[in-house]
This record gives structure tokens, C-alpha cells and sequence, in this order.
């Protein structure tokens, strides 16, 4: 997983609330067996139309914005499936942090495990890097001191401290875990004595 | 100090608790389908990690699979290539797999029940969200992505902290034509598709209690509609009574040993809850969706919303894209929308008791020649069930499609789609813009007013039919 320190980019506002995982990837790409090259389905039927056409008036395919690597979206994004291939899409994109009041909780928990930093906000600070988005200003991502700088304005937002030190240092999960071998095997001995019919 | 579920479930599976909080927890068992594993397996092989409870572990293939004509295989490569992934990768790692030809096939949420899998005061969790479905014994279980499917094959554990806790319960008599599915249907509506976000829900009151164990995965299966991590019910001897017989539950003396424990899992008097919700169930009518958003339900006598007379801006916008691609306009009454297609199925509503409903309704009826109307049983068994009762002669004379297990047209992964602007009267649970193909347009509801919907060719009102 590649570090989260800092971030740089003139954000792409997404003015739509309850944006699930269906519009961000539908179904169709979800065959594949494979977490890469899913950019291309990424909002498949916002980005284009019936006859596969870029849709040129959709927000990512617009300058300055088709160089976002930042995204800010409407309450509750990611809602719906559990599939990761939403994140995977967004990060194949180029996406690395977005900023919304609020996310499902799957979806959330499935950005961490992929190094991008879903920061929350209330709605009132969203819609100004919004404004400040449709501008075409940049703002600034700083994970370690946990601050948004969007010019002479900074935003502090929270983070789970252990969610932090993995996006910093890009640790795997599973590396982690199997360092507590025997927490693991001790629970496996009393469970089965405890509930042996599991 | 008095525990609820949730607290006794999360308790009895802590590993390991850190001093911030952070928690690693045992999960007891695992489902896994073809469309969130290729990736974990992937992972576990480029890592040279064994699986690490195989015999906990349990695979199907349900969400490409054809509906029809299984003999000629699965046309779509990439489905086809999905499905051989998943079985290359249980032969692999020594996992029990269903695969599509055999007769205990299904949809993943209905057959751990079926199989007995599924018990009280288990971890259960697996690449989909509606894994929420198997809380209705009294298992936490919740959906997880992909990396995190990779971490249970890894370690049988997952990384988590305790969710919120939050109690919705729901007494009194429901009315007649109120399912299991309007009563969740009826408490998305209440509190929103984010309003369970960070909770695990419990079921309570007399309302739950009366209801089936079909009716009860109905109800915690679209919990993950509500935004919370899981629904739970209480297990009881109707939860016992289900469970008892079925080929992965305990049996001899590891019964009477499990039954015991079970019985001290319900919620003890005096827990206290995060959040109380309290529904009278006479305010719970027959429902169906609008819109594009499980949120968006209204009793069947209702008229579609004018956004006009909506003040927040955020949700006004919402309704009239909602209206724009639901093609509805502001007023129109509800049982006045003529639907294409009638879907009966999905991991809501695809078990015996529905499909007993829908027959109940079509019994000596025909489907509206504007219609055409599936429907899918939830699995091979639930089929061979509903076949043994004379349950398909009496759909097939309606003029109903018989069709195979999976999930089918709840997402149409397999062939089986709308196309743009076709309308659906759907027993699934998502009514989101593109789920059902692109540019379709999808109605939530019960089994029963799906089947009215099918014989009318309109939204139906099941009060109303003879
Ligand atoms: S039936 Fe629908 S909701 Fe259920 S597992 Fe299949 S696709 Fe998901």
C-alpha cells in the first residue's frame, strides 16, 4: 500500500447525496478477477452515455478537474454493496482522498485497507471546498497534523489513530494481525472447549 | 452490569483488545461468492498464506450464475472465468463449495441458514452486505470488502471496533397485507438510509417475535438498507426449532451444550441501548419505493412527492433526479403506475415462505399480458421445496417463469436485466439507479403486492385484490 502523508490538488465537487456503489461502479465490471484497470467504469453512467460517448459535461472530464486526485461529495457516499471494487475504481482513477459529512460504514472501512483517506466534515465546511472547488483553487491534505489548507483557511478533521498510522506508513492489516499469533491460538484452544459445537 | 446481545456476541469474540480502543475478534464463520473473493485468494497465494479455518469457511457461486438453461453453461466469459477463479480457489484451499450444478446451490445468504451453517452467537461475515440477513438468529454479521475477506482467510479474525448500539422495537398487531417487508421497509423509511450508520440494530417486540424465521432474515437483511453494520434478533425456540436437523448444525450432546448457551444470549433487562426506537405496528402499511433510494417508501395508498414541497435543498435535489429517472411525476397516485416487469427473489425475499405467498396470490389468476414476471428461487432447495408442494404448477399456470437459483435480476451480474426505462415491481432490496440494468427503474415491495403487481400490470394495493 503506497504511504498517505500530504496531498495536493484542485478538488472535484460531486453535488449528490447518498451517491452508492452502484453509480460509482456498476455492476458489469465487477466480473473481473483482478483490483486493477477499473478506472474505466468509475461513475460509468454519469461519464457516459448509451453508446459508450464520453459524457464531456461530467465533472471529471472537465479541466481542471480531469487531474483531481481529490473528490467532495454529498452525505452518506458509498452507501449500498460491500464491493471494494468502488474504491479500487476511484483509486485506478487517480483518487487518493475524498471528503463527504458522512459514508457507509463498509465503504469507509474499505478505503483505509487501499490508501485513500475518506475525511469527514460537516456539511457546512464540505459546501465551502466545494465553492472553493468550483473556483479552481487547490487545497492541501495534511494527514499527520490532520489539517485540510484551502488558502488562508485551514480545517481540522479526525481520524482513528491506528487508521492513521497504517495510511501513513502504508502497513498491510494481515501483517499486523498474524503478529498476534498465539492471542489467536489461545482463543482457538478455549473456544473449542468453550463452545465446542462450533 | 445487564448486556445486550450485541455486547454478550462482541464479548465472547474478543482476541485481543488494545489501549485505544482497537479490538481483533474471532469470527466463527465465513461465506464466500465469486464476485468479492478472486482478489483475497489472489493475496493469500502472492503471500503464501494458507486459509486459515477451511472447514469454517463455505463457498458458492450465486451472483453470475444463469437462471435458465444451466446445461449450455454460462455464455459471458468473464462470469464464466469469475466462476472457475472461484473454483480453482476452493480446490486450492480445501474450502466446501457449492458449485452450480449441485442441488444445495443458492443464494449465500439463504443457504447458510438452509444448511445450518448459521447459528446464534456467532461472528459471521462475508463479501456482501447483506450479510446482515443471518443476524435474524442472533449472529453478528456484517459485510466486509475484499482486503478484509483476505484478512479472515488469513487469520479467522478481523480488525474492528465496537459498533454503537441502537434498539428498534416494534409492537402491537400488524395489519392485514403487512409483511416482513413492509416493516423494514417502513423503518428505512423512518430513519433514513444513513440513520442506522455506525450501529448494529436490534429487533425487539412482540411484532418480531410473531414473526417467521423467513420473515425475520427478511427484516435484518435489509438492515444494511438502513445504513447499520447488522441486524439482530433475539434467538428463541422458533430459532432453535429451524436450526435443529439441518446438516452443519450441532447435533447429540454438542446440541443440548449449544442450545443452553444460546438461551443466554437475549438482551438481559436494564441493557441500555445507544438509541431507542419505538414503532406502533398499526402505522405500518403496505409499502413500496418511489424512488431511487430504499428511503424513498410510501404506504401503497399514497401519491407520488413533490419535491416543492421539500425545504432542504440537498433533498429536493435528490427527488426531482430521483423523479427525472424514476420517469414519475409529482402527484401521481402510487397504484396508478403501470410496471414491465414483476422480479420475485433475491436473498429479501427468494425463501419457501415467500414463494408459498406469491402462489397464494396468483392462485387462479393470469399474469397481465403487458408483463412479463420471474420469478427465482433463492436456492436449489428452496426449488425443490416449493416443487414438492405444487408451488410451480400453480405459478407456471399464472403464467409465471420458473426460473433457477441466484441472484439473478436483484443485480444483473447474468443475463437477466432491464433494459433503460423499463419499470419493476422488485422483491430485492435495492432500488438504486442502474441496479437493475441501466436506465431501469425498480419498485421495492413484499412478495404479495409484487404478485398483485404481476396479475394487475399496475402498483397494486394486496388489500384490494380478491
Ligand atoms: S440476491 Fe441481491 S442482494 Fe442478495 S446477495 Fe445476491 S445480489 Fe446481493
Amino acid at each position: 500500500m503506497t504511504p498517505f502523508k500530504t496531498l495536493t490538488s484542485i478538488p472535484a465537487a460531486l453535488r449528490i447525496m447518498n451517491i452508492d456503489t452502484d453509480m460509482i461502479i456498476p455492476k458489469q465490471f465487477l466480473r473481473t478477477i483482478k483490483r486493477t484497470g477499473l478506472a474505466a467504469g468509475l461513475f460509468y453512467e454519469m461519464r457516459f452515455d448509451e453508446q459508450g460517448n464520453k459524457k464531456p459535461d461530467f465533472i471529471l472530464h472537465r479541466e481542471p478537474y480531469t487531474q483531481s486526485t481529490i473528490l467532495i461529495a454529498g452525505e452518506n457516499f458509498g452507501c449500498g454493496s460491500s464491493r471494494e471494487h468502488a474504491p479500487w475504481a476511484l483509486l485506478d482513477f487517480g483518487i487518493r482522498c475524498i471528503i463527504a459529512p458522512s459514508y457507509s460504514d463498509i465503504f469507509f472501512n474499505n478505503c483505509f485497507k487501499n490508501g485513500i483517506l475518506p475525511i469527514v466534515l460537516p456539511q457546512a465546511q464540505v459546501e465551502e471546498l466545494m465553492n472553493r472547488a468550483d473556483d479552481k483553487q487547490d487545497i492541501t491534505i495534511n494527514l499527520p497534523d490532520q489539517k485540510i489548507v484551502a488558502g488562508n483557511t485551514v480545517y481540522d478533521f479526525d481520524i482513528d489513530a491506528f487508521r492513521k498510522h497504517c495510511l501513513i506508513n502504508g502497513l498491510d492489516d494481515i501483517g499486523l494481525t498474524l503478529e498476534k499469533e498465539t492471542f489467536i491460538s489461545t482463543y482457538e484452544e478455549n473456544r473449542s472447549k468453550e463452545r465446542p459445537w462450533v | 452490569m445487564p448486556k445486550t446481545l450485541f455486547e454478550k456476541i462482541w464479548d465472547a469474540h474478543v482476541v485481543h483488545h488494545a489501549n485505544d480502543g482497537t479490538c481483533v475478534i474471532y469470527i466463527d464463520r465465513h461465506l464466500v461468492h465469486e464476485v468479492t473473493s478472486p482478489q483475497a485468494f489472489e493475496g493469500l497465494r502472492m503471500a503464501g498464506r494458507p486459509v486459515r479455518r477451511p472447514e469454517n469457511t463455505l463457498a458458492v457461486a450465486d451472483h453470475n450464475v444463469p437462471t435458465t438453461n444451466r446445461n449450455l453453461g454460462i455464455s459471458d466469459p468473464e462470469s464464466k472465468l469469475q466462476i472457475e477463479t472461484l473454483e480453482e480457489n476452493v480446490k486450492e484451499f480445501g474450502i466446501t463449495y457449492f458449485g452450480m450444478n449441485d442441488k444445495r446451490q443458492g443464494i449465500v445468504h439463504i443457504i447458510g441458514p438452509e444448511q445450518g451453517f448459521t447459528q446464534p452467537g456467532m461472528t459471521i461475515v462475508c463479501g456482501d452486505s447483506h450479510t446482515s440477513t443471518h443476524g435474524a438468529f442472533g449472529a453478528l454479521a456484517f459485510g466486509i470488502g475484499t482486503s478484509e475477506v483476505e484478512h479472515v482467510l488469513a487469520t479467522q479474525t478481523l480488525i474492528q471496533k465496537p459498533a454503537k448500539t441502537m434498539r428498534i422495537t416494534v409492537d402491537g398487531t400488524l395489519s392485514a397485507g403487512v409483511t416482513a417487508k413492509d416493516v423494514v421497509l417502513h423503518i428505512i423509511g423512518l430513519i433514513g438510509t444513513a440513520g442506522g450508520t455506525g450501529y448494529v440494530i436490534e429487533y425487539a417486540g412482540s411484532v418480531i417475535r410473531d414473526l417467521s424465521m423467513e420473515g425475520r432474515m427478511t427484516v435484518c437483511n435489509m438492515t444494511i438498507e438502513g445504513g447499520a453494520r447488522a441486524g439482530l434478533i433475539a434467538p428463541d425456540d422458533k430459532t432453535f426449532a429451524y436450526i435443529k436437523g439441518r446438516p452443519m448444525a450441532p447435533s447429540g450432546e454438542n446440541w443440548d451444550k449449544a442450545v443452553a448457551w444460546w438461551k443466554t444470549l437475549p438482551t438481559d433487562e436494564g441493557a441500555v441501548f445507544d438509541k431507542e426506537i419505538h414503532i406502533n405496528a398499526a402505522d405500518i402499511a403496505p409499502s413500496v419505493t418511489w424512488g431511487t433510494s430504499p428511503q424513498d417508501v410510501l404506504p401503497i395508498t399514497g401519491i407520488v412527492p413533490n419535491p416543492d414541497d421539500e425545504p432542504d435543498t440537498n433533498k429536493k435535489a435528490a427527488i426531482i433526479r430521483a423523479l427525472d429517472y424514476m420517469g414519475l411525476t409529482a402527484g401521481t397516485k402510487l397504484t396508478d403506475i403501470p410496471v414491465d416487469k414483476v422480479f420475485i427473489g433475491s436473498c429479501t425475499n427468494g425463501r419457501i415462505e415467500d414463494l408459498r405467498e406469491v402462489a397464494r396470490v396468483a392462485e387462479g389468476k393470469k399474469v397481465a399480458a403487458t408483463v412479463q414476471a420471474m420469478i427465482v428461487p433463492g436456492s436449489g432447495l428452496v426449488k425443490a421445496q416449493a416443487e414438492a408442494e405444487g408451488l410451480d404448477k400453480i405459478l407456471l399456470a399464472a403464467g409465471f417463469e420458473w426460473r433457477e437459483p441466484g441472484c439473478s435480476l436483484c443485480l444483473g451480474m447474468n443475463e437477466d436485466k432491464l433494459n433503460a426505462g423499463e419499470r419493476c415491481a422488485s422483491t430485492s432490496n435495492r432500488n438504486f439507479e442502474g441496479r437493475q440494468g441501466r436506465g431501469a427503474r425498480t419498485h421495492l415491495l413484499s412478495p404479495a403486492m409484487a404478485a398483485a403487481a404481476a396479475i394487475t400490470g399496475k402498483l397494486t394495493d394486496i388489500r384490494e385484490m380478491k
